[in-house]
């Protein structure tokens, strides 16, 4: 049993989706909620057990049918992704019991839709696989693309066009790219790809660079990356609270791909083509963090508001996978879980503001006042100086090693400057938008006002008590995910671990 | 076959840019369709070109690749999903925006005065 446990954050959310689709739970809702939130414990409690015993005994690696590495699909847990795949559980979860509020009423399907994205999530960060890597890319994106369009309107009509339309173009480049790559390589198991690029000569060298950067279109396009990060704002502005939340994890598969591809394949090792897509990274990440600081200061509504800081915790992550020390790894995997959680209780704070304030919703107005002030207030203000990165928070934590990390190297300065003055903006914009929905009242609170959902409120504060709780344990956590880093760019051991004897 | 195959892959995709770029649902599926079917060809061409050729070992001196086979199957198969999801999204953008253009407003000033013209004719 304990060998497979590999493979039960990708099949427990998947029976759990099909079987929300069978006649027991079928049309009747309060079956499917049980079900949904017992499933998305049982994933969490898996990932949990699954993170300890890598911790324990370091990566494991779980060959799918029984067929060895380079030709048999392998899922590979190493530190890194166990990690991540807790944190998809665990924000499913979250998402799946704020949703028993009446959220999933509004559609067919919201749960086992859910359950197939975290499949797909999970899937994508355990996969060692090219290719597979992009078929459970397809897989959360149409669940993504079903999810989007849940109870929707107009606007989220258009928003959904545009994004699905994207996304399949996308799809086109990423297997294009591994086209090549598969041709220049003759391999798609990714511990292999890293080995035989070493190998290149001549003409191939070029096109696996083609293959190469063609990626890197794809994951930028994933993970929003300037240029292509224009969808993002919109997208997430117009789904349901509750379904942008759950996409805040999203935008970090794309992060996590370019992490694996950039330091595995095309890392150190790699002869010619090592840190080929570096200062690409580079330059867009600063001007993503740019856009997105310049974003947040425009925005007209709470959630346009935190879409925008998603984009800003984006443009973070890619200068640190950039930098590619084990220093900055290990920061960007903690700021990584950091910014994941607060941007998803922000997002559904945002939803429990707008419900309480009647017409005004989220916009940042005066407006009447919402009915459980000190409640939303309180959870608004922990989340805000968490993900401004003020002390004491986790935020705070994260961008003091952050900067530590970048600091002795050659980008420093640049990204010193940026990145402070952004985050300067976000104290403006925030701290603005906070004060002017919770003090600036016109009006009388109406005492019969909608209040919040015990179960919105279990949800809400469960992820806004993570981050208090990842300073508490900052030990542990930041020892864990220098572990993972040092994983990560461990070229030669994941090599023995995938691909064994086999040379 | 070589310049063949790839002339064909190369017009394929040519065809799909263009008609992606015309940014009109109706256009933008069959681009997506176009692209998609390049995208499998030159998959399959990842593995080389060989003729007459069967993909079992031991039987024959050569053989194909079988990889390239099983991933333009899994991505044919994912094509397909993606595509029946599009034209249904599309018909709903077209019930829901009430014109087919993918920002859901009509921005091209010909289109706009035309479809003046054609209300003003209704009217006359």
């Amino acid at each position: 049993m304990i060998q497979h446990l590999t493979s039960l954050p990708v099949l427990l959310p998947m029976l759990a989706a099909i079987f929300m689709l069978m006649p027991p739970c079928g049309k009747n809702l309060r079956a499917r909620r049980i079900v949904s939130v017992g499933m998305g414990a049982l994933t969490t409690v898996a990932s949990v057990i699954l993170l300890l015993m890598t911790r324990e005994h370091g990566t494991s690696v779980y060959a799918i049918g029984n067929w060895s590495a380079p030709f048999g699909i392998v899922l590979i847990a190493d530190p890194l992704s166990a990690l991540l795949v807790t944190l998809t559980s665990f924000l499913g979860l979250v998402c799946g019991l704020y949703s028993c509020a009446g959220d999933d009423e509004r559609g067919s399907f919201f749960h086992p839709l859910l359950h197939f994205l975290i499949l797909g999530v999970n899937g994508a960060f355990l996969t060692g696989d090219a290719f597979n890597l992009f078929v459970f890319f397809e897989v959360l994106l149409i669940a993504s693309y079903s999810l989007l369009m849940h109870g929707g309107d107009k606007r989220n009509t258009r928003a959904a066009l545009q994004y699905v339309i994207l996304n399949l173009v996308g799809s086109s480049v990423f297997l294009i790219a591994l086209g090549i790559l598969y041709g220049t390589l003759g391999t798609l198991n990714m511990a292999d790809m890293a080995q035989k690029v070493t190998l290149l000569q001549g003409d191939d060298v070029y096109l696996a660079k083609i293959g190469g950067l063609l990626l890197l279109v794809v994951f930028a396009l994933k993970g929003a990356l300037l240029p292509l990060h224009l969808w993002l704002p919109n997208t997430y502005s117009t789904a349901m609270p509750v379904v942008a939340a759950l996409f805040a994890i999203m935008t970090k598969v794309g992060v996590y791909s370019m992490m694996r591809v950039y330091t595995l394949i095309f890392g150190e090792e790699a002869g010619e083509l090592s840190h080929m897509a570096q200062n690409w990274l580079w330059w867009l990440a600063i001007a993503t963090i740019v856009m997105g600081a310049i974003g947040v200061l425009a925005s007209q509504d709470l959630r346009k508001m935190v879409a925008n800081l998603v984009v800003v915790s984006v443009g973070t992550l890619v200068a640190l996978v950039a930098v590619q020390t084990v220093q900055s790894s290990a920061a960007a995997i903690y700021y990584l879980v950091h910014s994941t959680l607060v941007s998803a209780a922000l997002f559904l704070l945002a939803d429990l503001i707008a419900r309480q304030r009647g017409k005004v919703a989220d916009r940042i107005t005066a407006g009447r006042p919402v009915s459980q002030p000190l409640l939303l207030g309180g959870a608004f203000l922990v989340a805000a100086v968490a993900v401004i990165g003020m002390p004491p928070l986790s935020g705070f934590v994260g961008k003091v090693w952050i900067l530590r990390s970048t600091l002795d190297t050659p980008y420093g300065n640049w990204f010193w400057l940026v990145y402070l003055v952004a985050s300067l903006a976000i104290l403006v914009s925030v701290s603005k938008a906070g004060s002017t929905v919770f003090w600036h009242q016109t009006g009388k609170g109406d005492s019969e006002q909608e209040r919040a959902h015990p179960a919105q409120v279990c949800a809400v504060m469960l992820l806004v008590l993570c981050t208090p709780l990842m300073v508490i344990f900052a030990g542990p956590l930041s020892e864990y995910a220098l572990l993972a880093a040092q994983e990560l760019h461990d070229f030669t051991g994941l090599l023995q671990d995938v691909l064994g004897g086999v040379r | 076959m070589e310049l063949l195959y790839s002339s064909c892959v190369g017009l394929l995709v040519a065809c799909g840019v263009f008609l992606i770029l015309r940014a009109r649902t109706f256009p933008v599926v069959l681009g997506l369709t176009m692209l998609s079917y390049a995208v499998n060809l030159f998959l399959f061409a990842s593995g080389r070109l060989t003729m007459n050729k069967a993909a079992v070992l031991g039987y024959s001196d050569g053989y194909a690749d079988p990889l390239p086979q099983a991933l333009v199957l899994t991505a044919i198969v994912i094509g397909f999903a993606m595509t029946a999801f599009v034209v249904i999204l599309a018909i709903r953008g077209r019930a829901d925006l009430g014109n087919d253009h993918v920002n859901g407003i009509e921005v091209n000033t010909a289109t706009r005065n035309s479809g003046s013209q054609r209300k003003e004719q209704g009217k006359a």
